[in-house]
């Protein structure tokens, strides 16, 4: 949902809207009009009144509260954000999303622009490749997870039994503490590779030939064509891609839960699992409500520095 | 890569682009091989009594069996289990269509004072993510009385902001012109929407459907959070509970996956036109 989303807001916000017509003017047909206006936005509008803004709201109320779902809240002030910053679990969690985006994103940036460069020349069968490596980005991250964490399986999995063959002692993955979030990491560029590569393929696809034509008349290589045309010319695209894994990379949590649960021993606890067991398994839901808001702020800084930061890099042409 | 006149000749130079096409081609195959197999070994596994046990895994089983699916269908209640996913999919796709062309008729057609701000207020509110917000709503939904039941775990889902956009644009690019026309013919709105947007922006609606449907069957936090009972459960949250009851029966977990998979990827396959443009477009203006 989050993808279109954010790309249309960034770049639709210049739409211009063609010639308007005239506002009609008398009370009456105002009234009419106006009333056809509320007609077509409440059925948008009161979910997004009851199930977005009114639950914003309530969430800086419960993040300033001492509450477990049931017994009444107690006003707190700001103890549970003071609580959180003091403890070292918070910044473990975050630690591990950090780790969990780093891990993930050059794998799926590097590795989709590949796929994209290859999938962009003259090559046999070029929509059914594309096909084939899209077709995770359609699965749900609950059945990767599970199928991964069955390759992966430390005693009889099928990627220690290969790694074996080799004479290599493979590792215990999800099991071990040090490999728990390279497991993660693992499957989920797996299943984002194809998705990454489709933007990244329709981003070359857009650049205009005559570029290259005019830097081969300049004498440009083909690195050196690369370079000068093809990556400034597929900055947008690449902006895309970066902007949206981080935003859902800090929002990671169903990979990790079916995979690890947060484990072993909490190496891969990521943010949004711990205001899930903060909500749900310690009845902390002030201290959960202050965690999310302390998210929001970081995606929303995450997002609006590369937003400001973009004009240095990125060529929208 | 086909063009080399301009580059100072090499030895190799005659056989370096078929040289350099049969290195792509392979690492392309490659690369597709490690993408399926994956898919293949969940098969695999899903028809593999004992599958949990052997280390000596077999490209094809000995002994194949869809007892594991047996398993799911008597031992657990996954007949109800897709029946929920298919009903939540299926209402959260009409509803989304609905109030994503609504609400998009209203923001290309309908003038009036603040509808820029109005609408960067649905899309600012619309991009708060459901993580950030699971504490509030859970009460939200717990004080309606909703916990536990299918309309907790589809009102959450009514309004969507990539529907509205992709709508928006795609009501944009409809001739204003087909609504004068049919204004000067007596027309109002809600017949200018219903007879002559609605079915000039058919395929946009198509791949709305699309992207609702996979996003309702694929959702796990929020079904997580409100449905409890075993019953109401989705497949990705069965799946998920699956691990924990059969912790070493991978035959079962497997066939679960299938299960929830299979009915995806058949869409996929059939409307992939509309998925990939729609990932596509996303990127480029």
């Amino acid at each position: 949902m989050s993808v279109s989303t954010l790309q249309t807001s960034l770049v639709d916000r210049a739409a211009v809207e063609p010639s308007r017509p005239a506002r009609p003017r008398s009370t009456r047909k105002g009234i009419r009009y106006a009333i056809t206006v509320l007609a077509f936005l409440l059925p948008s509008a009161v979910p997004l009144l009851l199930f977005v803004l009114i639950p914003m709201v309530s969430a800086a109320w419960i993040s300033l509260t001492d509450w477990n779902l049931i017994s009444p809240q107690v006003f707190v002030g700001f103890d549970n954000f003071v609580q959180l910053l003091s403890e070292p679990r918070t910044a473990a969690v975050f630690g591990n999303t950090l780790y969990y985006i780093l891990g993930y994103l050059p794998i799926v940036y590097l590795g989709g622009l590949a796929l994209a460069l290859a999938l962009n020349q003259a090559l046999k069968g070029r929509a059914l490749w594309r096909s084939i490596y899209f077709l995770p980005v359609v699965t749900s991250w609950i059945a990767v997870a599970v199928v991964w964490r069955w390759l992966l399986n430390p005693s009889n999995g099928v990627v220690n039994i290969a790694l074996g063959w080799f004479g290599i002692d493979g590792p215990g993955w999800w099991t071990d503490p040090a490999w728990s979030m390279p497991s993660v990491i693992l499957a989920s560029a797996w299943k984002d590779l194809g998705f990454v590569m489709v933007i990244l393929l329709a981003g070359l696809q857009a650049i205009n030939a005559d570029l290259y034509d005019a830097a081969k008349v300049d004498g440009a290589g083909p690195w050196a064509r690369f370079i000068n045309v093809t990556l400034p010319m597929l900055s947008p695209s690449t902006f895309f891609v970066i902007v949206i894994s981080l935003i859902n990379g800090f929002q990671v949590f169903d990979q990790v839960y079916a995979m690890t649960g947060g484990g072993p021993a909490g190496s891969s606890q990521v943010v949004v699992q711990q205001i899930y067991d903060l909500t749900f398994r310690y009845g902390q839901a002030g201290e959960a409500s202050a965690l999310s808001w302390m998210l929001f702020a970081v995606i929303l800084a995450v997002t609006v520095v590369q937003i400001i930061g973009q004009k240095r890099w990125v060529h929208y042409g | 890569m086909a063009d080399r006149q301009l580059t100072v000749s090499r030895p190799t130079r005659s056989s370096a682009p078929a040289l350099g096409s049969i290195v792509l081609h392979a690492v392309v195959i490659l690369g597709a091989l490690a993408m399926l197999f994956p898919f293949f070994w969940t098969f695999i596994t899903s028809i593999s009594p004992g599958a949990g046990f052997s280390i000596e895994p077999r490209l094809w089983p000995e002994n194949p069996s869809f007892e594991a699916y047996a398993t799911l269908f008597t031992e657990r209640p996954f007949a109800r289990v897709v029946g929920n996913s298919l009903l939540l999919a299926v209402i959260t796709t009409v509803v989304q269509l609905f109030t994503s062309a609504t609400a998009a008729y209203a923001f290309s057609r309908l003038p009036f004072r603040g509808r820029g701000v109005v609408f960067a207020v649905y899309l600012a509110t619309m991009m708060i993510p459901l993580q950030v917000l699971i504490v509030p709503l859970f009460v939200q939904v717990k004080n309606l009385g909703l916990i536990n039941t299918y309309l907790g775990a589809l009102l959450p889902t009514f309004a969507s902001a990539f529907g509205i956009c992709l709508l928006r644009q795609a009501i944009n690019q409809v001739p204003r012109e087909l609504d004068e026309a049919a204004t000067l013919d007596g027309a109002g709105h809600g017949r200018i929407f219903w007879q002559i947007i609605v079915p000039n922006i058919r395929p946009a609606l198509a791949t709305l459907t699309i992207f609702a449907f996979m996003g309702s069957w694929n959702s796990f936090l929020w079904p997580l959070i409100v449905l409890r009972s075993p019953e109401l459960q989705t497949l990705p949250i069965a799946l998920a509970g699956l691990q924990g009851q059969y912790t070493t029966a991978w035959d079962v977990v497997m066939a679960g996956s299938v299960v929830s998979v299979l009915p995806i990827l058949a869409i996929y396959l059939f409307a992939q036109k509309y998925v990939i443009q729609g990932v596509a477009s996303s990127g480029i203006k």
